[in-house]
């Protein structure tokens, strides 16, 4: 029986746990590491900065060709005909594709399709087509979808979503407190707006084999659909993803632009790519969807929160998905929801970096300082009065140093400054499924290799990380091949799950890897290879000490090659249930113009064990700076009559600047959170949830009123305000 | 309407800013007939593809492209230099963002032909003798990156920045990058990489 320690100090705890035989050892708070936890540049870093990285939208080919689709300008229509005679007669046309009878449901939707030699012939033959449209009544808000006599999206009502339950019970404490505050909050529709726009390049070989570099969140599940679209076996079809320019949860899979791109690329016999182009990448590709949440709170004069309920409505278009995650994170007597999702005649939603939590939050948040207010209390003393978690509870009183929090707003003149925070909650999210190969050479070299992708977030440099601290060796020693669907499987990178699911599979790669390497060597050099150990490139414990390189070569193979994988890697104690976060904002507003400037944000965020210092931080600032662009900036704008997006470009779609930034503190909160014999948590998206709900409250401190709509524009401040 | 072609596209503006230059394209007989009688003094390109002659990353580079075509689709569809990025394709983002004569410009709103002659560098072209610039290797260190979209972009204007202020302050930098956008949110990490590179 071994004993496991896990936690932050301050507040740590023991663990009986004892390891099986065939499982690395897992790392707790008493591990002293040498690689990990230490900021290390990624390893693509320099084809990035070089230009040399090819994205999926950079594979070329001599005869590649280019496909693009007629889209839609009406939101509700039916297709009556469609000529794409002349367009199919210019020369350098080879592919295409008319949907005729098409019922059109959402702006952006494909009509015809087109593969060409060049991408200036695809944008003449696309002009030479003929659509004639029957347009019909559109509805694309809530409330139009809503009103007697709209128009039906889809089959069924335009109405759905998930009873509420419990509220009676509410009701019932409700009437037991002291104070009840009531009041409304609106979220808008962001777009993921991803840099690279989604899409494929798809490449026959010869022998009718398949390759596709995609632009994905999910290479294996990229490769089902495709195969079952172009109708070739799986094992024909492999998915590469060296690199992809940003996804944010709404690259799963093959969409309707791939399944064309392929078809062009098997009819044709050529190379063919299809990236979106940045109009349809708003209108088409995903977005989070807006809410409309009807709040009703309770507390009682000693800052004990009693009943929480709280009505919602939003639209995820022709989709579903539009809830939110409110209430939550604080302790209720008791709390519930009724959440509608309503079908509008728009691109469908997507999950977006932490689906339903930011919008949920900022009302919740928003919330809570109107209960404190009205208690008279101090929003952050309420917040730390009714928060049970163990990380969240230490987290407070850290941002709350960094901020400098005041309780009363600052600034005389024209201009307030105001402070606000928020907090943040997230499931570890570690699942297992994945494997991992390890291949160490007799030259020394070191390979892991699994077939998931590295979206920007620092997946493979994660990955040598912690093959480089299991295994004992420098981080120059390794190498790591990602994104290729002929490496073992690796989940979709969706719901944080990429880190913490492939941390202790890695491990046990290594580990295993390393037991072997031991056992060979103990023969050589003499010694037992239960008691030998790999650090920092030497092999101690035998009856010589040689590194790591001179045992390689005295390898008898050619090469160790092992897969670790997820079985038993997961069965450790764990330390809280929930990663914790909170961010605490500082701005300032100008009461005469409305403009809010943001002066700084501190986020402190429980990072499980930390891998690589750096990109942690790095994660933690663009979810801030996301969650900042969210909070006011960003809105998709569609026109109500025709349903189209008036603002579908990256210039009046506005997304944060450099001269938007505020100082922005990141502190990584470490947490021995055991779970995997790795201890790594979710990061990704519980980095952006409170950014926007704390600058709200803090908008509101400053002034004085209360701005319950996002994002907070000037006018929507003036209008608080009593100015408007 | 085609993904590209609802409201004003890309090549729309460039057809109507005024070069003085005819652009034969693939565009109706009407259309072609009038670009047929240009007026004198004017030069006529096209249609149909014309070489152009620059200088690239310091060799001389000569391409065959449509007048229509930017600086930015020759260079990665016909130069293959896939560095720069078509992000916005509005001259929103600076993702395509290239020196033309030392200057920078956002390579999407340029055209090939206009680029005729001149001194094109591309981030591909921005590392001597095999040694990162500065600003790459201050990119590198201090994580500037994430998905790396922008990447290409940032560094051509923050080298330009540099080139023309060595010593930038926060606010400047913030300035001198106004015009370069990144999704991921990386901007506190080019600021802390500008400084470094210009110690
Ligand atoms: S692609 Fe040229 S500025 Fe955005
Ligand atoms: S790093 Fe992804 S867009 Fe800037």
């Amino acid at each position: 029986m071994s004993d496991l320690k896990l936690g932050f100090p301050g507040n740590e705890k023991n663990e009986n746990f004892e390891t099986p035989d065939n499982v690395a050892p897992p790392w707790d708070a008493t591990t002293k590491f040498s690689v990990m936890g230490k900021p290390h540049p990624r390893l693509e870093a320099e084809d990035k900065v070089t230009g040399r990285a090819k994205y999926s939208y950079d594979i070329r080919f001599p005869d590649l060709i280019y496909a693009k689709m007629l889209r839609s300008p009406h939101a509700s229509a039916r297709v009556k005909s469609i000529d794409i005679s002349k367009a199919k007669a210019l020369p350098g046309v080879l592919y295409s594709e008319a949907r005729q009878g098409l019922t059109v449901r959402y702006a952006g939707q494909g009509v015809a399709g087109i593969a060409a030699e060049t991408e200036e012939i695809l944008d003449d033959a696309l002009a030479l087509i003929e659509v004639e449209y029957e347009v019909l009544p559109c509805a694309v808000t809530v409330e139009d979808a809503m009103a007697p006599g709209a128009p039906q999206v889809l089959n069924g009502p335009n109405v759905g979503g998930r009873p509420g339950r419990g509220k009676e019970r509410v009701d019932a404490v409700h009437k037991d407190a002291d104070i009840v505050v009531e009041a409304e909050y609106r979220t808008q529709v962001q777009t993921h707006s991803c840099f690279e726009t989604h899409g494929c390049v798809c490449k026959f070989d010869d022998d009718g084999s398949l390759t596709v570099w995609a632009s994905t969140q999910s290479t294996f599940f990229t490769k089902t659909a495709i195969a079952r679209a172009a109708r070739v076996r799986p094992e024909n079809v492999t998915v590469i993803t060296e690199h992809m320019g940003g996804g944010f949860g709404s690259k799963f899979g093959a969409d309707d632009w791939d399944r064309f791109c392929v078809l062009a690329a098997r009819a044709t016999k050529r190379p063919c790519r299809y990236l979106l182009d940045r109009r349809a990448e708003h209108l088409i590709a995903g977005n989070r969807p807006d809410s409309i949440q009807k709040c009703r709170f309770s507390a009682n004069k000693n800052g004990t929160l009693m009943g929480a309920w709280v009505e919602s409505w939003g639209t995820a278009g022709v989709g579903r998905g539009a809830g939110v995650q409110n209430p939550t994170i604080y302790r209720f007597r008791a709390a519930g929801s009724e959440q509608k999702d309503v079908r509008t005649h728009a691109g469908r939603g997507r999950a977006f970096r932490a689906p339903r939590h930011p919008q949920g939050v900022f009302a919740l948040e928003g919330m809570i300082d109107e209960v404190a207010f009205a208690l008279g209390m101090d929003p952050l003393a309420l917040r730390q009065k009714n928060d049970a978690h163990p990380v969240r509870s230490a987290q407070w009183p850290v941002g709350q140093k960094a901020i400098g929090w005041r309780k009363t707003p600052r600034g005389n003149g024209a201009v307030k400054i105001g402070y606000g925070c928020a907090g943040s909650r997230w499931g570890h999210n570690a699942r297992p499924g994945d494997a991992v190969r390890c291949r160490i050479g007799k030259d020394g070299s070191v390979l892991f290799a699994n077939g998931s992708q590295d979206l920007g977030t620092g997946t493979r440099t994660l990955i040598a990380i912690l093959g480089a601290e299991e295994l004992g060796v420098p981080l120059s020693f390794v190498d790591v091949r990602l994104g290729h669907t002929t490496d073992p499987y690796g989940h979709a990178s969706g719901g944080s799950v990429t880190a913490p699911s492939i941390a202790p599979v890695v491990k046990q790669a290594a580990w295993l890897a390393k037991r072997e390497l031991l056992e060979h060597i103990a023969k050589k050099i003499g010694g037992d290879p239960k008691k030998m150990e790999l650090t920092d490139g030497d092999v101690l414990g035998g009856k010589k000490k040689i590194t790591f390189k001179q045992a390689c070569a005295l390898l008898p193979v050619d090469s160790i090659d092992v897969t670790g994988d997820s079985r038993n890697v997961f069965r450790v104690p764990r330390f809280s249930r929930e990663v914790a976060g909170v961010q605490f904002a500082r701005v300032a507003v100008d009461t005469e113009t409305g403009l809010v400037k943001v002066q700084k944000i501190v986020s402190v965020q429980d990072c499980g064990q930390i891998v690589n210092e750096l990109t942690v931080r790095s994660q933690m600032l663009g979810g801030v700076i996301q969650g900042l662009s969210y909070a006011l900036f960003e809105n998709r704008l569609l026109d109500r009559n025709t349903g189209d997006m008036v603002n579908a470009d990256l210039l009046n779609y506005k997304i944060a600047g450099a001269r938007d930034m505020p100082e922005i503190e990141t502190i990584p909160f470490n947490v021995a959170q055991g779970g995997t014999t790795a201890g790594v948590s979710s990061l990704g998206e519980p980095a952006t949830v409170p950014t926007a709900g704390a600058i709200a409250n803090a908008v509101s401190h400053a002034i004085d009123a209360r701005v319950r709509s996002l994002p907070i524009t000037p006018d929507k401040v003036l209008a608080a305000l009593g100015a408007l | 309407m085609a993904d590209d072609k609802i409201r004003v596209s890309r090549r729309d503006i460039l057809r109507g800013a005024g070069a003085a230059a005819i652009l034969g394209t693939a565009l109706p007989a009407s259309a072609k007939e009038a670009a047929a009688k240009a007026p004198a003094g004017l030069t006529r390109h096209g249609p149909g593809a014309v070489p152009v002659s620059i200088g690239l990353n310091g060799k001389a580079a000569k391409v065959m492209v449509e007048p229509r075509v930017t600086l930015l689709d020759a260079l990665r569809d016909r130069l293959d230099l896939t560095g720069a990025k078509r992000i916005c394709d509005r001259g929103a983002c600076g993702g395509c963002t290239v020196w033309v004569n030392g200057k920078t410009v956002n390579s999407c709103t340029m055209l090939a032909i206009d680029a005729a002659g001149a001194d094109v560098r591309t981030v591909e072209g921005l590392a001597q003798n095999g040694k990162l610039h500065a600003v790459q290797a201050a990119f590198v260190e201090h994580d500037a990156l994430q998905c790396g979209f922008c990447t290409s972009g940032m560094v051509m204007s923050c080298a330009a920045l540099l080139k023309n202020n060595p010593k930038p302050t926060l606010d400047e930098i913030k300035a001198g990058i106004a015009g370069n956008l990144c999704r991921c949110g990386t901007y506190g990490h080019i600021f802390n990489a500008v400084q470094e590179a210009s110690r």
